[in-house]
């Protein structure tokens, strides 16, 4: 059987995070922004299971760990439509150029 | 042995009174601050007299002298087994006798303030002021510790200072209550100096302790006083020097005596308690408490001596010109005290040759009252003509008839005429500085004759001379009554309270002399034999009267001779009026010399190094701060980019340069 090697699942985790790192600098949105931190969590995910895989098939701590940043992220995620949703109420917008207070 | 425990209520019950006074005084006792005030040191004088008549008369004396009884010692700061600052109380003769002294004229002076001060806004503060002094001068005529001393002697100079300055609305007296402070926290601190030298030779604080080791020859202590040296002088001259610098500063004495005249910017009872009787012996009494060491060390008693004689001399001199009747008194006081001085500094310790320090000790006991009368006179006739000028007095002997005989028999106690009080403490004085130093004693002669004529002109220029006395009365009668102050007490002499307490005192003028003071205070604690002799006594009681004579040809009508005399010693007339420019040469020194060489210096590094360096601190913080602060651009994507460059350098350091 032809295995994927292990480069492949590194080079598909390093781009998802570099395309979500984009995302992140990129867009106003703060929905996209965190969408694009969701993409680089997943990034982080990806290469915990493949070392798992790869370096130590007979253990779990790998997989251990993403299911807790799955599990964080998803409080996380919360946390953080719950503030995007106080900013609009405030300033009527999610754009984050409009929330400048704490500029100098 | 028996209790004398109870003296400790004779300091505190005025601390009462100052503590009640000073919190609730002007809410509360605003009208009734006398009278509290006046009880409190009443049942502080009756103690006083019990305990000396237990102390002199009952069991003080044990094999026929005086013993040092320690009623209470509680040691309050410990540094080591030795070395502690102790708060106690010393019977003694001469804590007895000061006892005697403070708590009868600080009642003399509470009484007469009632009639005095009556009306003053701040009445309730001026009691607790005068209780505050009171508590201060008992707590340091009984220090057992020469620190306990100190602690007082502060005390007394801020409570002094708060009297002084009373009248705060006034520029002058402002003024005079911080040259009195600053001249005397100068002294002070060669005080403090002669403690700790005191201290660090001797090993100890406490001064019982401190006069046995320092008096025995063959001590260790004193081996090592004696030998260790400075400047030539050993370190026993410099500790007691230092300390008589303290006293000096306290009684006046020259070059430090510049303080005592401006004082009289106090209301004058004040001036009568502490700036005539009381605070300003303390000195003669801090030599008189460490006199035993004194006497251990010629060049220091040299010292006090010349000191005290030549104060005496110079403040004679200049109270013939004084114009204000009360500077004219505190120059007498000056010269007063540098009779007590020297007197202290021709004695030795012990025997017949200790005749000085009982001498020193009588006088200071027989001036405490006829002084304090004085002020208190002319207490009331400032009273009366609302004035200190001489000028504007004259003829008031038949308006004040008590003030005028009051006046009158202090003038001739101070004078040293036979049979008041100061003949026989200054014929002692003479007759000790006899024996011991012929210049001290043509000295003192010469100043005794010029106390009789400057006393003698201070009264007939105020009882007698022009009637311009009766105008002047007139007009400020007129002006307090357009100024509608119908004050009854402008009409007359003043109320009984004023009255009495010059009765009493003139009582005591009289009397106190015929004490046999040698045999209760001497240096030793023995009785000592002293008799007046009458062949001595011709001299300074015939200068004195000749004095007096003079003095009322120039002074008794109006006339010229005066003026004469005035054109005789023309350039030294102006310079003694001028108080030989003392004055001029502080400030001098202090504007000329100390500001721009010293003070201008310190004032600049101060002001460009110490604060130039915190300044720079605060600056570069300021300047860093404004220079970053732009990346603070409010933008989060700004922030994540930073955070991810700041984790990519971090990995390039770690995973290429530290590896």
């Amino acid at each position: 059987m032809n295995e994927v090697p292990l480069t492949h699942i590194l080079f598909l985790s390093t781009a998802l995070f570099f395309i979500g790192m984009y995302g992140l600098f990129t867009r106003r949105n703060l929905i996209t922004m965190l969408m694009s931190i969701e993409l680089m969590l997943n990034s982080v995910n990806i290469n915990f299971v493949a070392f798992n895989k790869y370096l130590f098939p007979d253990k779990l701590d790998g997989l251990f760990f993403s299911l807790f940043i799955i599990t964080i992220a998803a409080a996380e995620a919360a946390v953080a439509i719950a503030i995007i949703i106080n900013l609009y109420r405030s300033h009527q917008s999610i754009d984050v150029d409009d929330a400048t207070e704490m500029k100098f | 042995m028996s209790n004398y425990l109870y003296i400790l209520w004779i300091p505190l019950l005025p601390l009462a009174s100052f503590v009640i006074l000073g919190l609730f005084g002007r809410k509360y006792f605003a009208k009734t601050a006398g009278i509290i005030s006046t009880a409190s040191l009443l049942t502080s004088t009756i103690l006083s007299f019990v305990a000396a008549k237990q102390y002199f008369f009952v069991d003080g004396k044990v094999n026929g002298i005086y013993q040092k009884i320690i009623a209470l010692k509680y040691t309050w700061l410990q540094f080591s087994p030795n070395v502690s600052i102790d708060m106690g109380l010393i019977v003694d003769p001469i804590s007895v006798m000061m006892l005697i002294v403070v708590t009868s004229v600080s009642l003399m002076v509470h009484v007469f303030s009632l009639g005095y001060m009556k009306g003053e806004e701040r009445f309730a503060t001026y009691y607790a002021f005068l209780s505050l002094f009171t508590f201060s001068m008992l707590g340091l005529i009984l220090s057992v510790n020469i620190f306990q001393v100190y602690m007082f002697w502060e005390l007394v100079g801020a409570s002094s200072f708060l009297l002084i300055g009373y009248y705060f609305n006034k520029p002058s007296a402002v003024a005079a209550s911080k040259k009195a402070f600053i001249v005397t926290r100068f002294a002070d601190l060669g005080f403090l100096i002669g403690i700790m030298i005191m201290g660090f030779y001797g090993g100890t604080l406490d001064i019982g302790l401190l006069i046995q080791k320092l008096t025995s020859v063959q001590s260790p202590e004193f081996l090592s006083i004696t030998s260790a040296s400075f400047l030539g002088a050993s370190m026993l001259t410099w500790g007691l020097t230092l300390i008589f610098m303290g006293g000096a500063g306290k009684s006046a004495m020259f070059p430090l005596h510049i303080w005592l005249p401006d004082a009289m910017e106090g209301p004058t009872p004040v001036s009568a308690l502490i700036h005539a009787a009381t605070m300003v012996v303390a000195g003669v009494y801090l030599v008189a408490r460490l006199f035993p060491i004194f006497s251990m060390d010629e060049a220091s008693l040299t010292i006090v001596t010349y000191v005290g004689a030549f104060s005496a001399l110079l403040a004679a001199i200049i109270a013939c010109t004084q114009t204000d009747i009360k500077r004219v008194l505190a120059y007498s006081t000056m010269s007063q005290i540098g009779y007590m001085m020297f007197a202290l500094g021709i004695s030795k310790n012990g025997g017949e040759s200790g005749l000085g320090f009982m001498a020193s000790m009588f006088h200071l006991f027989t001036h405490a009252f006829f002084k304090s009368l004085l002020f208190l006179g002319a207490g009331a006739v400032i009273h009366m003509v609302h004035s200190n000028e001489m000028k504007d007095m004259g003829g008031l002997r038949k308006l004040m008839p008590i003030t005028h005989i009051a006046f009158l028999i202090a003038c001739l106690a101070i004078a040293g005429i036979p049979p008041f009080a100061g003949f026989f403490s200054k014929e002692e004085i003479l007759t000790a500085a006899f024996h011991e130093n012929k210049l001290i004693f043509g000295v003192a002669l010469f100043t005794a004759a010029l106390t009789s004529f400057y006393m003698f002109r201070l009264y007939f220029n105020i009882f007698w001379s022009k009637d311009a006395a009766a105008k002047a009365h007139s007009a400020s009668h007129d002006h307090a009554h357009n100024a509608g102050n119908n004050d009854a007490h402008d009409h007359g002499e003043g109320s009984w309270t004023m009255k009495l307490p010059l009765i009493i005192l003139a009582a005591c003028a009289v009397g106190v002399g015929f004490i046999p003071f040698s045999q209760f205070i001497t240096s030793d604690g023995a009785a000592l034999e002293t008799h007046i002799d009458m062949v001595f006594s011709i001299a300074p009681v015939s200068l004195s009267i000749i004095a007096i004579l003079l003095s009322a040809s120039f002074y008794k009508n109006q006339n010229a001779k005066s003026d004469k005399a005035v054109a005789f010693f023309g350039g030294f007339y102006r310079a003694a009026y001028k108080k030989f420019y003392v004055d001029e040469l502080y400030l001098f020194i202090t504007k000329k010399i100390v500001f721009p060489l010293i003070g201008q210096p310190i004032a600049w590094a101060d002001k460009n190094i110490v604060d130039g360096f915190i300044l720079l601190i605060a600056n570069t913080t300021a300047k860093i701060s404004a220079a970053i602060k732009t990346l603070q651009s409010g933008k989060v994507q700004n922030y994540a980019l930073f955070f991810f460059g700041g984790v990519i350098a971090l990995s390039v350091l770690f995973i290429y340069i530290w590896k």
